[in-house]
Protein backbone atom coordinates (compact mmCIF):
# COMPACT_ATOMS: atom_id res chain seq x y z
CA UNK A 1 0.00 0.00 0.00
CA UNK A 2 1.12 3.76 -0.86
CA UNK A 3 2.00 5.63 1.88
CA UNK A 4 1.02 9.19 2.34
CA UNK A 5 3.15 12.06 2.23
CA UNK A 6 2.46 12.43 5.70
CA UNK A 7 3.57 9.62 7.11
CA UNK A 8 6.65 9.48 4.60
CA UNK A 9 7.80 12.64 6.27
CA UNK A 10 7.13 10.89 9.69
CA UNK A 11 9.02 7.75 9.07
CA UNK A 12 12.21 10.42 7.78
CA UNK A 13 11.55 11.82 11.11
CA UNK A 14 11.94 9.12 13.01
CA UNK A 15 15.24 7.78 11.18
CA UNK A 16 14.01 5.76 7.91
CA UNK A 17 16.45 7.81 5.31
CA UNK A 18 14.92 5.91 2.61
CA UNK A 19 11.37 7.36 3.07
CA UNK A 20 12.67 10.59 1.78
CA UNK A 21 12.89 8.94 -1.50
CA UNK A 22 9.17 9.01 -2.99
CA UNK A 23 9.05 12.76 -1.90
CA UNK A 24 12.23 13.35 -3.98
CA UNK A 25 10.80 11.24 -7.04
CA UNK A 26 7.46 12.83 -6.83
CA UNK A 27 8.63 16.80 -6.57
CA UNK A 28 12.05 16.71 -8.44
CA UNK A 29 10.49 17.89 -12.03
CA UNK A 30 8.86 20.98 -10.21
CA UNK A 31 12.31 21.81 -8.48
CA UNK A 32 14.22 21.00 -11.78
CA UNK A 33 12.16 23.49 -13.20
CA UNK A 34 12.02 25.87 -11.09
CA UNK A 35 16.25 25.61 -11.00
CA UNK A 36 16.07 25.93 -14.55
CA UNK A 37 14.73 29.49 -14.97
CA UNK A 38 17.77 30.81 -12.73
CA UNK A 39 20.82 28.35 -14.34
CA UNK A 40 21.59 27.68 -17.88
CA UNK A 41 24.18 24.97 -17.74
CA UNK A 42 22.64 21.29 -16.65
CA UNK A 43 25.22 20.97 -14.05
CA UNK A 44 24.54 23.90 -12.71
CA UNK A 45 20.74 23.03 -12.57
CA UNK A 46 21.57 19.70 -11.07
CA UNK A 47 23.94 21.54 -7.84
CA UNK A 48 21.02 23.45 -7.11
CA UNK A 49 18.10 20.78 -6.68
CA UNK A 50 20.64 18.58 -4.81
CA UNK A 51 21.11 21.78 -2.32
CA UNK A 52 17.28 21.75 -2.08
CA UNK A 53 16.83 18.10 -0.81
CA UNK A 54 19.68 18.09 1.11
CA UNK A 55 18.61 21.49 3.02
CA UNK A 56 14.62 19.93 3.28
CA UNK A 57 16.35 16.69 4.76
CA UNK A 58 17.77 18.95 7.18
CA UNK A 59 15.23 21.23 7.83
CA UNK A 60 12.28 18.37 7.77
CA UNK A 61 11.84 18.66 11.30
CA UNK A 62 10.78 22.72 10.88
CA UNK A 63 7.83 21.05 8.51
CA UNK A 64 4.67 21.64 10.28
CA UNK A 65 1.96 19.86 8.16
CA UNK A 66 0.04 23.11 8.45
CA UNK A 67 0.74 23.93 4.46
CA UNK A 68 1.38 21.25 1.89
CA UNK A 69 4.65 20.34 1.58
CA UNK A 70 4.69 20.69 -1.94
CA UNK A 71 4.57 25.09 -1.00
CA UNK A 72 7.34 24.48 1.78
CA UNK A 73 9.54 22.78 -0.84
CA UNK A 74 9.38 25.50 -3.11
CA UNK A 75 10.06 28.03 -0.79
CA UNK A 76 12.93 26.20 0.05
CA UNK A 77 13.87 25.72 -3.92
CA UNK A 78 13.37 29.55 -4.64
CA UNK A 79 15.63 30.57 -1.66
CA UNK A 80 18.26 27.94 -3.00
CA UNK A 81 17.73 29.59 -6.25
CA UNK A 82 18.36 32.79 -5.27
CA UNK A 83 21.87 31.98 -3.12
CA UNK A 84 22.54 30.48 -6.39
CA UNK A 85 22.26 33.79 -7.88
CA UNK A 86 23.78 35.87 -5.57
CA UNK A 87 26.91 33.08 -5.72
CA UNK A 88 27.50 33.33 -8.91
CA UNK A 89 26.99 36.86 -10.39
CA UNK A 90 29.12 36.98 -13.67
CA UNK A 91 30.07 39.95 -15.37
CA UNK A 92 26.77 42.16 -15.47
CA UNK A 93 28.57 44.81 -16.77
CA UNK A 94 29.66 43.18 -20.20
CA UNK A 95 28.60 44.64 -23.44
CA UNK A 96 25.90 43.63 -25.89
CA UNK A 97 28.59 44.21 -28.83
CA UNK A 98 28.36 40.06 -28.61
CA UNK A 99 25.41 39.21 -29.70
CA UNK A 100 24.54 37.64 -32.36
CA UNK A 101 23.46 37.52 -36.27
CA UNK A 102 20.14 36.13 -35.14
CA UNK A 103 19.71 38.66 -32.07
CA UNK A 104 20.67 41.78 -34.05
CA UNK A 105 18.00 40.71 -36.79
CA UNK A 106 15.98 40.18 -34.54
CA UNK A 107 16.23 43.41 -32.60
CA UNK A 108 16.01 45.53 -36.14
CA UNK A 109 13.06 44.22 -37.05
CA UNK A 110 11.74 45.16 -33.74
CA UNK A 111 12.57 48.38 -34.35
CA UNK A 112 11.70 48.85 -37.88
CA UNK A 113 8.12 46.99 -37.27
CA UNK A 114 7.85 45.91 -33.73
CA UNK A 115 4.37 43.31 -34.80
CA UNK A 116 7.06 41.43 -37.19
CA UNK A 117 9.50 40.47 -34.52
CA UNK A 118 7.66 37.51 -33.15
CA UNK A 119 8.17 36.47 -29.39
CA UNK A 120 8.15 33.00 -30.68
CA UNK A 121 11.61 33.39 -32.40
CA UNK A 122 14.61 31.53 -31.12
CA UNK A 123 16.52 34.80 -31.06
CA UNK A 124 13.86 36.98 -28.70
CA UNK A 125 14.55 33.95 -26.43
CA UNK A 126 18.16 34.13 -26.07
CA UNK A 127 17.84 37.67 -25.78
CA UNK A 128 16.21 37.48 -22.81
CA UNK A 129 18.40 35.13 -21.11
CA UNK A 130 21.43 37.40 -21.71
CA UNK A 131 19.46 40.19 -20.34
CA UNK A 132 18.20 38.29 -17.08
CA UNK A 133 21.89 37.67 -16.76
CA UNK A 134 22.53 41.41 -16.64
CA UNK A 135 20.34 41.78 -14.05
CA UNK A 136 21.03 41.78 -10.07
CA UNK A 137 20.20 38.32 -8.37
CA UNK A 138 17.32 40.62 -6.93
CA UNK A 139 15.73 41.68 -9.71
CA UNK A 140 16.16 38.53 -11.50
CA UNK A 141 13.70 36.98 -9.09
CA UNK A 142 11.40 38.88 -9.22
CA UNK A 143 11.27 39.36 -12.87
CA UNK A 144 11.26 35.67 -12.52
CA UNK A 145 8.34 35.20 -9.94
CA UNK A 146 6.21 38.16 -11.02
CA UNK A 147 6.62 38.67 -14.90
CA UNK A 148 7.12 35.20 -16.08
CA UNK A 149 5.99 33.37 -13.83
CA UNK A 150 2.81 35.81 -13.25
CA UNK A 151 2.61 34.98 -9.73
CA UNK A 152 1.20 37.42 -6.90
CA UNK A 153 2.89 39.91 -4.70
CA UNK A 154 1.59 37.64 -1.77
CA UNK A 155 2.86 34.80 -3.55
CA UNK A 156 6.16 36.03 -4.07
CA UNK A 157 6.24 37.35 -0.39
CA UNK A 158 5.86 33.87 0.92
CA UNK A 159 8.18 32.40 -1.53
CA UNK A 160 11.15 34.61 -0.57
CA UNK A 161 10.16 35.58 2.68
CA UNK A 162 10.27 39.48 1.97
CA UNK A 163 7.65 41.57 2.99
CA UNK A 164 4.85 42.65 0.58
CA UNK A 165 6.06 46.14 0.61
CA UNK A 166 9.82 44.97 0.08
CA UNK A 167 8.44 42.89 -3.04
CA UNK A 168 6.90 45.67 -4.33
CA UNK A 169 9.76 48.21 -3.77
CA UNK A 170 12.48 45.44 -5.53
CA UNK A 171 9.54 44.95 -8.34
CA UNK A 172 9.88 48.45 -9.39
CA UNK A 173 13.59 48.61 -8.88
CA UNK A 174 14.09 45.61 -11.29
CA UNK A 175 11.39 46.56 -13.55
CA UNK A 176 13.44 50.00 -13.80
CA UNK A 177 16.71 47.89 -14.22
CA UNK A 178 15.73 45.76 -16.82
CA UNK A 179 14.62 49.16 -18.81
CA UNK A 180 17.81 50.17 -18.32
CA UNK A 181 19.58 47.23 -19.89
CA UNK A 182 17.40 47.39 -22.67
CA UNK A 183 18.36 51.29 -23.42
CA UNK A 184 21.66 50.12 -23.24
CA UNK A 185 21.13 47.62 -25.91
CA UNK A 186 19.38 50.25 -27.95
CA UNK A 187 21.79 52.37 -27.64
CA UNK A 188 24.95 50.15 -28.23
CA UNK A 189 22.91 48.93 -31.33
CA UNK A 190 21.46 51.91 -32.80
CA UNK A 191 23.71 55.09 -31.59
CA UNK B 1 24.77 57.53 -42.18
CA UNK B 2 23.32 54.44 -41.22
CA UNK B 3 25.50 52.41 -39.00
CA UNK B 4 22.91 48.85 -39.27
CA UNK B 5 22.60 47.09 -41.67
CA UNK B 6 18.86 47.95 -42.68
CA UNK B 7 19.15 51.63 -43.14
CA UNK B 8 16.17 52.93 -43.06
CA UNK B 9 14.63 50.74 -40.33
CA UNK B 10 17.93 51.46 -38.16
CA UNK B 11 18.23 54.95 -38.56
CA UNK B 12 15.11 55.65 -36.81
CA UNK B 13 15.58 53.41 -34.42
CA UNK B 14 18.02 54.91 -31.50
CA UNK B 15 16.18 56.89 -29.41
CA UNK B 16 12.22 55.91 -30.88
CA UNK B 17 12.61 51.98 -30.20
CA UNK B 18 9.70 51.22 -27.76
CA UNK B 19 11.39 50.07 -24.98
CA UNK B 20 7.93 49.19 -23.23
CA UNK B 21 6.85 47.42 -26.18
CA UNK B 22 10.39 45.44 -26.40
CA UNK B 23 10.28 44.38 -22.70
CA UNK B 24 6.97 42.85 -23.13
CA UNK B 25 7.84 40.72 -25.71
CA UNK B 26 10.89 39.40 -24.74
CA UNK B 27 8.85 38.97 -21.29
CA UNK B 28 6.92 36.70 -23.72
CA UNK B 29 9.55 35.21 -25.21
CA UNK B 30 10.67 34.07 -21.92
CA UNK B 31 7.03 32.65 -20.61
CA UNK B 32 7.16 30.61 -24.28
CA UNK B 33 10.76 29.23 -23.49
CA UNK B 34 9.47 26.45 -20.95
CA UNK B 35 12.84 24.96 -20.53
CA UNK B 36 11.09 21.30 -19.07
CA UNK B 37 11.21 19.12 -15.83
CA UNK B 38 13.06 16.55 -16.71
CA UNK B 39 15.02 15.00 -14.00
CA UNK B 40 18.23 13.56 -14.51
CA UNK B 41 18.00 9.14 -14.59
CA UNK B 42 18.05 7.99 -10.30
CA UNK B 43 18.32 11.21 -9.06
CA UNK B 44 16.81 10.00 -6.43
CA UNK B 45 18.78 7.57 -5.68
CA UNK B 46 21.83 9.94 -5.80
CA UNK B 47 20.23 11.66 -3.58
CA UNK B 48 19.12 8.84 -1.22
CA UNK B 49 22.74 7.94 -1.02
CA UNK B 50 24.37 10.76 -0.38
CA UNK B 51 21.68 11.61 2.42
CA UNK B 52 22.38 8.15 4.03
CA UNK B 53 26.18 8.79 4.12
CA UNK B 54 25.50 12.26 5.79
CA UNK B 55 23.10 10.68 8.39
CA UNK B 56 24.21 11.43 11.64
CA UNK B 57 24.69 8.60 14.25
CA UNK B 58 21.74 7.88 16.82
CA UNK B 59 21.91 10.25 19.61
CA UNK B 60 22.16 7.34 22.52
CA UNK B 61 25.01 6.29 20.18
CA UNK B 62 26.83 9.30 20.22
CA UNK B 63 26.71 9.01 23.82
CA UNK B 64 28.02 5.84 24.28
CA UNK B 65 30.99 6.69 21.80
CA UNK B 66 31.62 10.07 23.86
CA UNK B 67 31.52 7.88 27.16
CA UNK B 68 33.78 4.91 25.88
CA UNK B 69 36.18 7.22 24.08
CA UNK B 70 36.60 9.34 27.98
CA UNK B 71 36.41 5.77 29.75
CA UNK B 72 39.56 4.37 27.60
CA UNK B 73 41.18 8.42 28.40
CA UNK B 74 40.76 7.53 32.31
CA UNK B 75 42.06 4.29 32.42
CA UNK B 76 44.98 5.56 30.02
CA UNK B 77 45.95 8.04 32.70
CA UNK B 78 45.07 6.03 35.63
CA UNK B 79 48.01 4.22 34.33
CA UNK B 80 50.49 6.48 33.46
CA UNK B 81 49.99 8.12 37.00
CA UNK B 82 50.21 4.55 38.53
CA UNK B 83 53.59 3.47 36.58
CA UNK B 84 54.78 7.10 37.28
CA UNK B 85 53.76 6.71 41.07
CA UNK B 86 55.76 3.09 41.32
CA UNK B 87 58.94 4.51 39.62
CA UNK B 88 59.66 6.95 41.95
CA UNK B 89 58.88 5.48 45.21
CA UNK B 90 61.06 2.40 43.49
CA UNK B 91 63.86 5.09 42.92
CA UNK B 92 63.74 7.04 46.17
CA UNK B 93 63.52 3.88 48.29
CA UNK B 94 63.63 4.53 51.89
CA UNK B 95 62.50 8.12 51.98
CA UNK B 96 58.85 7.48 52.62
CA UNK B 97 58.85 7.98 56.27
CA UNK B 98 60.62 10.82 55.73
CA UNK B 99 57.75 12.07 53.40
CA UNK B 100 54.88 11.09 55.51
CA UNK B 101 57.05 13.16 58.73
CA UNK B 102 57.45 15.71 56.58
CA UNK B 103 53.56 16.22 55.49
CA UNK B 104 52.54 15.60 59.36
CA UNK B 105 54.78 18.49 60.02
CA UNK B 106 53.52 20.96 57.90
CA UNK B 107 49.99 20.02 58.40
CA UNK B 108 50.13 19.76 61.96
CA UNK B 109 52.45 23.04 62.36
CA UNK B 110 49.99 25.30 63.38
CA UNK B 111 48.81 22.85 66.66
CA UNK B 112 52.37 22.46 67.31
CA UNK B 113 52.29 26.58 67.43
CA UNK B 114 49.56 26.71 69.62
CA UNK B 115 50.83 24.11 72.08
CA UNK B 116 53.95 25.61 72.52
CA UNK B 117 52.53 29.16 73.16
CA UNK B 118 50.55 28.05 76.01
Amino acid sequence: MERTEAELIAAVLKGDAASFEPLVQKYSPRVFATARRYARRESEVEDIAQEVWLKAFEKLGTFRGEAPFEHWLMRMTVRTCYDFLRGHQRNREASFSDLSDMETDWLERFAAAPETAGEEAEAAKLLIGRIMERLSPQARLIITLMEIEDRSVKEIAQLTGWSAPLVKVRAFRARSEMKKILAKIAKEKYL
Amino acid sequence: MNVTRRGDAASKNSNDMNLAELQKKLITAARADARGDHVPYAFEKRVTALLASRVPPHSLDAWVIGLWRAAVSCIGVALVCGIFALCTSASTGGTNDDLSQNLDNTLLASVDQSDQAQ
